[in-house]
């Protein structure tokens, strides 16, 4: 489980903090969206949960512990695949292992039945240039996954993908979730994607510095497909979340 | 083959402007004719390729070996340290505003006609594109990048050689193109400065011979060396980064 707790953070230079006195939680093996505005500190929450930036008051704590005295607890997936064109896909997906030094013999079967889970077994051999754009992303999709972490940190994965590709990979997550029951938080822009993928969507409305997150409850249950997204109750809802996205651009 | 043809064309034009000046000057000691040259070159071809040529090579060779390591050096280090990069990096600019024809006698002074005064100037003309070009390299590295390692658990030292060397390998290989023509360059300098052999040293005394074609006979020669290690060097780059495109 990941707990907020009073969190503040402002980044050096900065005359308003991002975030003042932020609690929320995240419970093990949701599906957890976070919605809001450009600038408003989604990515800045990732940030800080994968330690790349230090909160000046409060806590963050993994399974009760302070994320200081964990590691290996969060995996990171940006919104470019920042996959290493020097390495083969297979090369890149081992990387986390890599580091994590998982003797070679070991990263190789690991990484073929996570190539072969996220359909990339033919490509193991290529280089990020040989994919499309949707293959990379689930290349590094799967490099998340070999980190080892519990938790997956997606931060808008699938925005510079073009929209058939993207409803492809959104239906594709979901299915990895349910394979792997890892906790995966989701920044988005597409209020749309948050409905369809998340159990839970976090919405940030307040100006800066933010001190609380609306958590919205999503309706519908596992499996899901398209067709949901058309249920009367749905669409209140996701006319709602963009009626609010539009009052905190306003603000 | 096909890209190289126009300005394969356009030196072919310059060659028969040349020959056709050079005839009509007729004066070879001021201007010889581009056939004239290679004709000398064929009649001098024992001194120049036994003694002159491996003369120069040697130096050429030995200079860019050391100008590698310490460019590299210079280079790791400034990136490694901030500290170091803003004490070593005005030096290193300022020794290039030192004329290396002025300060190459004083080398000579100081080693005699030994390979290392020669060596000196020729480090001295190189390590500078190499420590600067493959710096520039270290620091074009994608934060993001470097970011995404920091949250995999990586230490300085695992994103300095997973991430940062092959993102300077690029650039390592445009240095080593650029120091190859100036490190024959500075031997060639050196060598015309103070030597008992080499191709700068065999141009001069041709020089005094008042023989036209025999100065430019080893310039010829040092042309063809430094162009033939360049492409060879790029064919090794080509081969070695195929993803440079991608960065």
């Amino acid at each position: 489980m990941l707990r907020f707790e009073g969190v503040s953070f402002r980044y050096p230079g900065d005359v308003q903090g991002m975030m003042e006195d932020l609690s929320f939680q995240v419970e093990d093996g949701e599906l957890v969206a976070i919605i809001g505005a450009s600038g408003c500190g989604k990515s800045t929450i990732f940030r800080l949960i994968n330690g790349l930036e230090r909160p000046d008051r409060g806590k963050i704590l993994v399974d009760e512990k302070p994320i200081e005295t964990i590691k290996n607890y969060s995996a990171f997936m940006p919104q470019k695949d920042l996959l290493f064109p020097w390495r083969s896909i297979e090369k890149n997906v081992c990387l986390p292992m890599e580091l994590a030094k998982i003797p070679l013999g070991e990263q190789g079967k690991r990484a073929s039945q996570v190539l072969e889970q996220v359909g990339l077994s033919d490509y193991a051999q290529k280089y990020p240039k040989d994919l499309s754009g949707g293959m990379k992303q689930r290349a590094a999709f799967a490099r998340t996954l070999l980190s080892g972490a519990d938790m997956l940190l997606l931060d808008e994965p699938f925005s510079a993908l073009d929209y058939l590709t993207r409803v492809d990979m959104q239906e594709w997550l979901l299915q990895q979730w349910v394979h792997y029951h890892k906790t995966i938080l989701f920044i988005t822009h597409d209020v749309e994607e948050a409905i369809f993928l998340a159990k839970k969507i976090y919405i940030i409305q307040d100006a800066r510095p933010f001190t609380q997150m609306e958590s919205i409850e999503v309706p519908l249950g596992y499996p899901r497909n398209r067709g949901d997204l058309k249920q009367g109750e749905i669409v209140e809802l996701k006319e709602s979340l963009i009626g609010k996205l539009r009052r905190s651009v306003s603000l | 083959m096909k890209k190289n043809l126009p300005s394969a064309i356009l030196v072919l034009i310059l060659l028969m402007i040349w020959q056709g000046v050079a005839m009509g000057i007729d004066a070879a000691y001021i201007l010889p004719s581009p056939t004239g040259i290679l004709v000398r070159l064929w009649e001098l071809r024992v001194p120049l390729f036994t003694v002159h040529l491996p003369a120069t090579m040697g130096v050429t060779a030995l200079g860019l070996f050391i100008s590698v390591g310490l460019g590299l050096l210079l280079a790791i280090s400034m990136d490694w340290n901030p500290k170091l990069e803003k004490a070593l990096y005005p030096i290193i600019v300022a020794s290039q505003t030192i004329p290396t024809t002025a300060i190459a006698p004083l080398f000579i002074l100081w080693f005699g006609y030994s390979i290392w005064s020669k060596v000196l100037v020729t480090i001295l003309m190189t390590f500078f594109p190499i420590a600067i070009t493959v710096f520039d390299g270290f620091k074009s590295t994608k934060r993001e990048m470097e970011e995404l390692l920091f949250t995999y658990g990586a230490t300085s030292k695992d994103v300095f050689l997973k991430l940062k060397l092959p993102t300077a390998l690029p650039h390592f290989f445009s240095a080593i193109k650029m120091a190859i023509p100036l490190s024959v360059i500075g031997a060639a300098i050196a060598e015309w400065l103070g030597a008992q052999k080499g191709l700068g040293y065999f141009s001069k005394r041709m020089m005094t011979q008042l023989d036209g074609a025999g100065v430019f006979a080893p310039v010829v020669l040092l042309s063809i060396v430094a162009m033939l290690t360049v492409w060879v060097i790029t064919i090794i780059e080509n081969k070695t980064i195929k993803w440079r495109k991608e960065l």
